[in-house]
């Protein structure tokens, strides 16, 4: 049995378990019969034409983990920030760890999807806003909105400012031989409201994992959210991270999107508005090396007058590694005034690396400005001599010189830690020690 | 201190110098001189061990040890050092973080230990104020928006901060307005010593004014074609490089 049929005939065990009677059921069945009709993309489809999932999919994945799991926070601790109290949200398997998490209902929820979609008081909330902004036609959306239980919850009331950031975590233990999951977060920012929200996955061995999330982000009138995703997972590790923004007017949301591990991972990111005078900002840093391969598919949906959307991607690739960076921005009719920016910027170390890179814009207004911008280099000898001249090794040198390429997006981190992290990952994954704190 | 014996160096087919031959005493300085594509920079980028140029023959030794295989770093870590011409922007470096880095290298190298953070910001001050460079300049990105002048200066600042044996100004005059040639040089004079040597690359002879050298070479189609005093500058300034281009072909 092939992967989307054992999928597919899993979602009658699911329904066992959930609910059967509700709304949200319906929602799903329908998810479920979109998943069956589309299956997994494939290289035929335009949007996937340079990411293959095949390989993959081959995997014999368990889809029903088991739930118990001896994961201790000393096991887990160097995933977490420390200088900074977090409140965390964690999953071991697919399933949520209370024992591991910080969550709270004071003043602001920050909890787990499970009880958002299942107990009464939320459901309001979930009627308004889950698998709203999520493209329903999508087929692996879909997928992940059948099965969609486990995941954060995070709701954010009018003008409440987090007190502190959160840290959504997945982590797999290699208990089943090859393990898929669905995760599924909502994030609903209040008007005047500010989140910074760390995202992450991570595998704690070598089995393989397909992590097919689904995370939708409401950010209302003025609202302030910084979404960081940390992607450094093992070579074993496949994740399909599908994000959907919602803004109103006047708020700004940003995604950073920092992918450094993993052996395949599609980021489809995706931004709508609904107001004007808001900001859109897509970062992104990739290094891989080995066979990786990191494919970032964004759009921005300019529809609402006086917006601006800023991206701004950077990739390393050495050895066989590939990339992709496929930037679409569509500025409809209503939308003038519109500022949309995009930028990749890429350097390739290995004569075997490749990117592919494809900016799309379709601007139906006329009174716009938009640029994008796409370059594909090797590192800059002369800067190299430069810095070898004054002493600097050649491997350091290179070091600063692609550190210095990332720097404009590492200057928008706004986690004093994360940022240090961030320098201290891509430090080793250059394989020096950089000797300060850049 | 700096030895070099019939350095022939190309680029692809090109070849650029023909058989330089220049010996540096530790106390001296040497300028050498030279029209454009002469070779002057080329020779600079050589002795700090550019590898995009192919030393085809000849050799170059600092202190009686050959310096052809070393990596450009190696050779700084030996006291070479290249003030460029156009020195790069790296952004997201700071000028202190950068120098700290070059320094701690280089002490590593030579089996010191780094130099503790109090020490450095001391030697750091001093130098500063040598260079007329404001602290808030050092906590900028390495040459990212410098001015020429200031792209200058930072590079003279990394030279006092590094103390090379033998330092090459390459070209350190292009853009420097008249205070700061003389806040370079002036700099320049007081790093010198009798255990350091100093080559300095120009067009002009304006820098040799405040930088005052032993020997003056004349650079010309890959060779060294002329050398003489102080006093062989000014004759350049006044007569121009032709009358030694008529005296070769003559």
């Amino acid at each position: 049995m092939d992967l989307k049929e054992k999928l597919v005939s899993s979602f009658m065990a699911f329904e066992e378990r959930i609910d059967v009677h509700s709304e949200l059921h319906d929602v799903r069945t329908s998810a479920i019969k979109n998943f069956e009709n589309k299956g997994f993309p494939t290289k035929k489809d335009e949007a996937w034409k340079y990411t293959s999932l095949n390989a993959i999919l081959k995997n014999d994945f368990t889809v029903f983990p088991k739930t118990e799991s001896n994961i201790q926070y000393s096991d887990v601790q160097k995933y977490f920030l420390h200088e900074v109290d977090t409140y965390k949200v964690v999953f071991i398997d697919g399933v949520f760890s209370s024992h591991l998490s910080s969550t709270t209902h004071e003043g602001i929820d920050v909890c787990l999807m499970a009880s958002a979609l299942t107990k009464p008081k939320y459901k309001m909330v979930i009627d308004t806003y889950f698998n709203q902004i999520a493209n329903k036609d999508d087929s692996l959306t879909s997928l992940n909105t059948a099965f969609a239980i486990e995941g954060a919850y995070i709701n954010i009331p009018k003008s409440k400012v987090a007190d502190k950031p959160i840290e959504i975590m997945y982590f797999s233990t290699g208990s089943e031989a090859a393990l898929m999951t669905q995760p599924r977060n909502l994030v609903i920012v209040g008007e005047n409201s500010h989140v910074q929200i760390i995202e992450r996955h991570q595998s704690l061995n070598d089995n393989p994992v397909l992590t097919n999330s689904v995370t939708e982000i409401f950010a209302q009138k003025r609202a302030i959210v910084d979404f960081y995703k940390i992607q450094n997972d093992n070579l074993t590790a496949n994740l399909i991270d599908n994000t959907y923004v919602s803004q109103k007017q006047e708020s700004h949301v940003s995604v950073h999107t920092f992918s450094f591990g993993g052996n395949i991972t599609r980021n489809n990111l995706n931004f709508y508005h609904f107001g004007e005078r808001l900001t859109s900002t897509l970062n992104g840093i990739t290094i891989i090396g080995e066979k990786q391969h990191v494919d970032h598919y964004t759009l921005v949906k300019h529809s609402t007058p006086n917006c601006e959307s800023f991206q701004d991607y950077k990739g390393i690739y050495s050895d066989r590694s590939t990339g992709v960076f496929n930037g679409k921005v569509y500025v409809e009719r209503e939308a003038q005034k519109t500022n949309a920016f995009q930028k990749s910027n890429n350097i390739l170390l290995s004569d075997k690396a490749t990117i592919n890179a494809k900016p799309q814009l379709e601007i139906f207004a006329d009174d716009v400005k938009c640029s994008h911008g796409c370059t594909i280099g090797q590192l800059d000898e002369t800067a190299m001599f430069y810095m070898q001249a004054r002493g600097i090794p050649k491997k350091e040198a290179k070091a600063l010189l692609m550190y210095a390429f990332s720097n404009a997006v590492i200057e928008n981190i706004k986690i004093p830690e994360l940022k240090q992290r961030i320098t201290k990952i891509i430090a080793n994954k250059l394989g020096v020690k950089i000797g300060f704190d850049l | 201190m700096l030895s070099i014996k019939n350095l022939h160096a190309s680029i692809g087919d090109k070849e650029i110098l023909k058989g330089i031959n220049l010996e540096v005493k530790a106390g001296e300085i040497h300028a050498i001189m030279g029209p454009n594509g002469a070779g002057k920079s080329t020779l600079a980028s050589i002795i700090a061990g550019n590898e995009t140029y192919e030393v085809t023959e000849g050799e170059i030794s600092l202190e009686g040890e050959d310096l052809s295989d070393l990596a450009p770093e190696e050779r700084a870590h030996k006291g070479v050092f290249l003030s460029f011409q156009y020195p790069v922007e790296i952004p997201g470096v700071s000028v202190t973080n950068f120098i700290r880095t070059a320094i701690n290298e280089t002490r590593k190298a030579n089996g010191k230990e780094e130099m503790p953070a109090n020490e450095m910001l001391k030697v750091i001050r001093e130098k500063s104020e040598l260079l007329e460079i404001d602290r808030k300049f050092l906590s900028r990105s390495l040459n990212e928006g410098f001015s020429g002048g200031e792209k200058k200066r930072n590079e003279i600042f990394q030279m006092a901060m590094l103390e090379p044996k033998l330092a090459i100004l390459d070209e350190t005059d292009s853009g420097l307005d008249i205070d700061a040639l003389r806040i370079v040089a002036n700099g320049v004079n007081k790093l010198k010593s009798d255990k350091n040597a100093i080559v300095v690359i120009t067009h002009y002879q304006r820098l040799l004014d405040y930088i005052v050298p032993d020997f003056v070479h004349v650079l010309l189609n890959g060779k060294i074609v002329k050398s003489g005093d102080a006093s062989l500058a000014l004759e350049l300034e006044e007569r121009g490089y032709d009358w030694i281009k008529q005296e070769q072909e003559a």
